[in-house]
């Protein structure tokens, strides 16, 4: 495995099935009393957060955490980088404190590769910009193969998954992409044609404007969240239009096969692009995924840091 | 050779042995007072200083339709001094030099001073190019007459950087400089296709999450522009072509007998846009780099002529602003020092064109384009003695530390290119002697 995570393309088959086997075992951790691991004492993951995002990062303060790392928390409002300090020497700061880990957010895409050009430590991609979020992915393909009863060691063979919304904008799909495949399933992208890239022909899946004709093939449904912004840069017209022929609601809900699930990464725009009933119905496992988020990050970060080595 | 120096110093007589004149047969070439005097063989004159030049390439000095040299405003990024220092050692003797300094080109006093700073550098011959609206702002037109009638003698005319997007705007500008036999050199790039745009639209912005700036951008306001130039009957210059769309357009424009003409750049010839994977701003321009179709389409577009000429945009800016998160970085690179070698590795080495091609799309067809005064862009008896002394048989590492320019943006730091210019001569003058300044 590499050193860093910074796209889903940078996992094989058996690194992605190694990480998802050690979540695995970690989550049946969280059940016991004491949740805390002494794997990472003494290592520093530093939490850089350019973009707020409070879920993200409590899952990542959490999972560093319950393996014994000291976390800081670097949060770039009221900070020096809003005094306009470069990403560079935020990263050299960093990199003088000795951290081993930076778990990076930031609104521009290629933000984690340029960091790890500067520090020596592992960093982590949390989300860069419309780039990519390969934790998310992570924590989806894991929560997908545990609902779907697949065992450790297997991958996803054969599921279809349809993911839903502004592609263009998400790296929630594009990590979702490149690892659900890796892992064998089969996926489909359903937008409105302005809300996917012009080159989406090259991915490695399919492609539809018809979300009522994919609905009854699918044996999971990702919504992603649509921004309001977009709808006053033209790429549709309302809300309301975009809802109708793009929102998963209870009639849609009722033509997915028995088995479907239907995943959010969060956070939704309930009566936008899911209606309540169908976030609060039992196929949603949307509270699951933030349960899984954590043991994905856990894993991640004692194989990347080599928490075993560290433990000897 | 340090400012102010040159315009004092004699340029003597020389004697450049065996150099092969555009690539032909080697031929004995004599300088005397700044004007070759022969090119044949025979012995040297008393006290002519001699130049062993066996094997070397001999080409008119090369002529550059797009330089920034920052300065006034950025010289922490270039001065006149030093880019016409890159610019000697490329093997150019002429440069243009864009309008968008601080305080914009968009006077007479403002060409002048660049003019007079280039005088006294005396590396290379600087022509300003003046903005064509007031502050690039692209609402009024600047006082393009009193430009072209300052000692600078501006004639070409660009708010390069940005879009003269109005189509109003741009019908009068192209209008108004027939008058004085001007042209204007236009940045094609639709402003609203283009809002926020980081990389080429196509699979790698796709697939790393670069707002697309799609050829259609470019492509759109170039024929659009072409038909606004045949209704009036001026001339039109298409900065950087970057796109195969574009080529298209000006081929079809140039069948029509329209006067347009195009650059291309040495980066657009040679890099694609797959090279941004690793979100390294050094390979950040305006416009984009693009696809491997795009290069071989602007390659094919050059050798058959559609495209006149290579210009370098030659975009030096200092480290901290370009290393940074993509988006955030400065558009540009630099080329001065590298674009004879690049045009060699991505034209001549591919069969694409030969050394009088090369010298006549570097030299010739700028300099005409440029209105320059002489007859620059040619070896011949009698001519002034401008010209470039080029190795094609080296080859090495591009080190953009080693370079003249005070900036190190260079897309080509790392890469193995052929040729070396050896000597150049401005006037008769070596400013560049054995790979070094004069």
């Amino acid at each position: 495995m590499n050193r860093h995570l910074i796209s889903a393309a940078d996992l094989s088959r058996d690194d992605a099935l190694l990480i998802l086997d050690t979540a695995d075992e970690l989550a049946r951790m969280a059940d016991r009393p004491i949740k805390k691991l002494p794997t990472l004492r003494g290592r520093t993951v530093v939490n850089l957060f350019f973009e707020d995002s409070t879920r993200t990062r409590i899952s990542f303060e959490a999972a560093a955490k319950r393996l014994s790392a000291d976390v800081i928390n670097f949060s770039a409002k009221g900070s020096s980088v809003a005094k306009g300090e470069s990403l560079k020497d935020t990263a050299l700061t960093l990199e003088a404190m000795g951290a081993d880990a930076v778990v990076i957010r930031h609104s521009a895409s290629g933000a984690a590769h340029r960091l790890a050009g500067w520090v020596r430590g592992t960093v982590v991609n949390a989300g860069d910009g419309a780039h990519e979020h390969p934790t998310q992915a992570l924590l989806d393909a894991f929560t997908i193969r545990r609902k779907f009863g697949r065992p450790v060691g297997e991958g996803l063979d054969g599921l279809r998954v349809t993911i839903v919304g502004d592609v263009l904008h998400s790296r929630v799909a594009r990590s979702n992409v490149l690892l659900l495949t890796t892992l064998g399933a089969e996926v489909t992208l359903v937008a409105p044609p302005t809300l996917l890239p012009v080159a989406v022909g090259s991915w490695p899946c399919s492609v539809g404007y018809d979300f009522d004709a994919a609905v009854p093939k699918s044996d999971v449904v990702m919504m992603l969240r649509v921004q309001q912004e977009r709808m006053k840069a033209a790429y549709f017209p309302s809300v309301r239009e975009y809802s109708r022929r793009y929102g998963l609601d209870g009639t849609r809900m009722a033509q997915l096969p028995e088995q479907a699930i239907v995943m959010h990464p969060g956070p939704m725009n309930r009566g936008v692009e899911i209606a309540a009933e169908v976030a609060d119905s039992p196929r949603s496992t949307i509270v699951e995924q933030v349960a899984n988020g954590v043991s994905v990050r856990m894993a991640v970060l004692y194989l990347l840091l080599g928490g075993a080595e560290a433990q000897s | 050779m340090s400012g102010g120096q040159s315009l004092s110093t004699s340029p003597g007589t020389w004697l450049i042995k065996g150099a092969r004149p555009l690539g032909g047969d080697p031929a004995d070439i004599l300088i005397r007072d700044g004007v070759i005097d022969s090119i044949g063989d025979g012995p040297a004159p008393a006290g002519a200083q001699v130049l062993d030049a066996g094997g070397l390439i001999a080409l008119p000095g090369l002529v550059d339709l797009h330089t920034h040299l920052r300065e006034p405003g950025r010289e922490d990024a270039e001065t006149v001094e030093t880019g016409t220092r890159a610019a000697a050692l490329g093997g150019f003797t002429a440069v243009h030099a864009m309008a968008n300094t601080d305080p914009v080109a968009d006077t007479a006093g403002v060409v002048e001073q660049i003019w007079r700073l280039g005088r006294q550098a005396g590396h290379c011959d600087v022509h300003p190019i003046g903005a064509v609206t007031v502050g690039l702002a692209g609402t009024r037109l600047a006082e393009l007459g009193a430009m072209a009638e300052s000692p600078a003698r501006v004639r070409v005319f660009s708010d390069d950087g940005r879009c003269v997007s109005d189509a109003v705007l741009m019908r009068r500008a192209l209008e108004y400089v027939k008058a004085f036999d001007g042209v204007i050199a236009q940045h094609a790039q639709e402003p609203r296709l283009t809002e926020g745009a980081q990389l080429n639209e196509g699979e790698m912005s796709g697939r790393l999450g670069l707002t697309g700036w799609p050829a259609v951008a470019e492509e759109a306001v170039i024929a659009r522009d072409c038909l606004l130039t045949a209704h009036v009957g001026s001339a039109l210059h298409v900065c950087h072509v970057s796109t195969a769309g574009s080529v298209e357009i000006i081929r079809w424009a140039k069948s029509k007998g329209w006067r347009v003409t195009a650059e291309v750049t040495p980066h657009h010839l040679l890099l694609t846009d797959s090279l941004a994977a690793g979100y390294d701003p050094v390979y950040k321009v305006n416009p984009p780099l693009r696809t491997a179709a795009d290069v071989a389409a602007l390659r094919e577009g050059l050798a058959d002529g559609t495209i006149d000429c290579v210009a370098t945009d030659h975009a030096p800016h200092p480290v901290e602003d370009k290393e940074t998160e993509w988006d955030t970085a400065a558009f540009g690179m630099t080329g001065l020092e590298t674009a004879l070698r690049v045009v060699q590795e991505a034209m001549v080495d591919t069969g694409l064109l030969d050394w009088a091609g090369v010298a006549d799309r570097m030299s010739r067809r700028p300099a005409r384009i440029g209105r320059l005064p002489g007859p620059e862009g040619a070896l011949a008896a009698g001519l002034p003695a401008s010209l470039a002394l080029y190795d094609a048989a080296a080859r090495d590492t591009v080190d953009p530390r080693a370079h003249a320019s005070r900036s190190r943006n260079s897309p080509f730091g790392g890469m193995e290119l052929p040729g070396r210019v050896v000597a150049t001569f401005l006037r008769g003058t070596p400013t560049v002697l054995d790979g070094k300044l004069a």
